[in-house]
């Protein structure tokens, strides 16, 4: 699996409430989530990210609270991935959940400026930074998670193994 | 192994787990709010099964926009209950009947030690206080724990805080976890357990040991956890049916770091805009004009919290110009609060007294910020918008200092009303 797009950079702890604001959690039209994405700190976002982008961020991103209408909006938004020093746990399954891939790469917010292209190959945790001519390794997702984000998210996956006849195992 | 590494070796049938083993663990408990919920429930409709694994240990609460403040909200909660009449779930708190989602599942017996417990709601880390291992989740993990009652769980390291010493009234639970997440860092703790020990805790009330557990996601952590003993296995017994296990740390267990705190000394402490590890002593930023005080949310919305309060406003009245809220955590707590006369003293001090739900916490209602508003709040999150306006500043405190905020007008540390003169 392989995805790429131009960078747009955040710093540390971007949290879930500027991400997406408690007020648009009363509708459930992805769209609608979209349409807010980042307004908390970057309300310029939906437009910029209507291309394809990647999200480039410092440490403990999507802190806060469970909503996965974050990732929801942001996939919407445009995000095909986040590369992130790290991640909040509860965004980070999220997000994997709902199919968009998030990789923890050590060193990332100093490797990429903003508007970077990059290349991101999944399989091999592999970030190629074609505006700097660089690679940037990434921690390598562990196959269940990259079988997951193959089969688009959890729900298909899940559907997936139980037209199997795997029973209960996820 | 810790007790975390126990709960999470006995829910996926093993022996033995260290951390960074992934296991596939059977959840005894599942809750949802009407926020994560719907959506839960849509992706479970997805997967095209018919019934849930166990509709007696699905727990669906209505919290965050209770009673219903919108259209939208009110067609939230009609597809909770919907839902819970299709699949015969016996436990939907409902409008009136339940309160914040973690305070009733603690409060009507839905947590006990040792079980592994998941709710879409990050706050879900507070069952740690029973002895569970409870961690929140988000909507599709919840629909797959619908379906399945299974959850693969990477085994955390724990980081052991032990606390030692005696508060001095007024400090409190409180004040002493926003000085471990100031120390700690918003992402000090991430992916970890956090096991709370010492002879602090052990002297902690239960209420007191839920306020630390539920802030420990503010650092990150996947879970906070307290050995069961007699306190809490006598709260349980109050609430809950059916048999459970007790799990205890080995004395040879393996921690990744022990953080040791003594709060003999401790002040009452505040995390200030726009982060909850921005934290000083209250001392320190007195005198910041607010316009909102609230007292409530999951973190101190508790009958000891409101008691706390009460101590400074009785007599008292709130500054003119200053709207003080009281959310009391759940309808149990505001019973109990009637009955104990606490909110005559909140209303007699110009308090206004709401139903219990996360509304001003959440942002989404009963409590709003307009821009340039500054609010006390005795609730865990002081992010850029979180409560309103991305323009508005919220310092994070104790019920007490709240209380103290609200009489002054002004940030105020809660020793000029109670305990020792300063």
């Amino acid at each position: 699996m392989k995805v790429s797009g131009k960078a747009v950079k955040y710093g540390d702890n971007i949290n879930t409430d500027v991400i997406i604001p408690s007020k648009y959690l009363t509708s459930l039209d992805p769209s609608e989530w979209a349409r807010h994405a980042m307004e908390g700190i970057d309300p310029d976002f939906p437009r910029m990210a209507r291309e394809g982008v990647i999200v480039v961020a410092g440490r403990n991103f999507g802190c806060g609270s469970s909503r996965e209408q974050a990732p929801q909006a942001l996939k919407y938004a445009g995000v095909k991935c986040i590369l992130a020093e790290s991640f909040a746990r509860i965004f980070y399954r999220n997000s994997i959940n709902i199919g968009l891939p998030v990789l923890e790469a050590p060193g990332v917010a100093d490797k990429v400026s903003c508007g970077d292209l990059l290349t991101v190959y999944l399989d091999e945790g592999r970030i190629v930074n074609e505006s700097r001519g660089e690679v940037i390794l990434a921690n390598r997702l562990p196959d269940f998670i990259l079988e997951i984000i193959r089969d688009g998210g959890l729900i298909e996956h899940l559907i997936k193994v139980m037209k199997a006849g795997k029973g209960n195992e996820v | 192994m810790t007790i975390s590494e126990k709960i999470l070796a006995y829910s996926s049938g093993k022996d033995y787990v260290k951390p960074g083993d992934i296991v596939d663990a059977r959840v005894d408990a599942a809750m949802a709010n009407e926020i994560t919920g719907p959506l839960a429930i849509q992706m479970f409709k997805r997967i095209g099964l018919k019934k849930v694994w166990d509709n007696r240990r699905i727990i669906l609460v209505l919290d965050h926009q209770v009673p219903a403040d919108s259209v939208k909200s009110a067609e939230l909660h009609r597809i909770m209950r919907a839902f819970a009449s299709e699949q015969n779930i016996p436990c939907l708190y409902d409008v009136g009947d339940g309160g914040i989602c973690h305070q009733v599942m603690v409060e009507r017996g839905h947590v006990k030690p040792g079980e592994l417990i998941v709710g879409a709601d990050s706050h879900t880390c507070t069952y740690g206080a029973l002895g569970a291992f409870a961690t929140g989740i988000g909507s599709t993990e919840m629909a797959a724990v619908f379906a399945t009652g299974r959850i693969w769980l990477k085994v955390p390291e724990t980081m052991k805080v032990d606390v030692s010493g005696s508060f001095r009234e007024p400090v409190s639970p409180k004040d002493l976890i926003l000085y471990v997440i100031g120390r700690v860092g918003a992402d000090g703790a991430i992916y970890r357990a956090i096991e709370f020990t010492g002879s602090t805790i052990r002297d902690m009330s239960i209420s007191g040991r839920l306020t630390l557990c539920n802030m420990a996601v503010e650092m990150g952590a996947k879970t906070a956890i307290i050995e069961p003993d007699e306190k809490a296995i006598q709260y349980v017994g109050e609430r809950a049916n059916g048999p459970f296990k007790e799990f205890r740390s080995d004395p040879d267990a393996r921690y990744e770091k022990t953080l040791e705190f003594n709060v003999d000394d401790l002040e009452p402490m505040v995390a200030c805009p726009h982060s909850v590890d921005n934290v000083k002593p209250v001392k320190d930023v007195e005198g910041v004009e607010v316009n909102q005080a609230f007292l409530g949310s999951c973190t101190n919305g508790r009958l000891e919290d409101l008691e706390l309060a009460a101590k400074i406003l009785k007599g008292r009245r709130i500054k003119r110009g200053v709207r003080m809220l009281v959310t009391p955590a759940s309808t149990e707590v505001y019973l109990q609060a009637l009955k104990r006369g606490l909110l005559e003293v909140f209303i007699k001090a110009g308090a206004c007294v709401c139903n219990p739900t996360c509304g001003a916490c959440f942002g989404g209602h009963m409590g709003l910020l307009a821009a340039g508003e500054i609010c006390v709040s005795s609730s865990n999150r002081n992010f850029v918008g979180r409560m309103g306006s991305p323009e508005a500043m919220i310092y994070l405190a104790s019920p007490a200092t709240v209380a103290a905020s609200a009489v002054e007008g002004k940030i105020t540390d809660p020793r000029r009303f109670l305990g020792d003169s300063m």
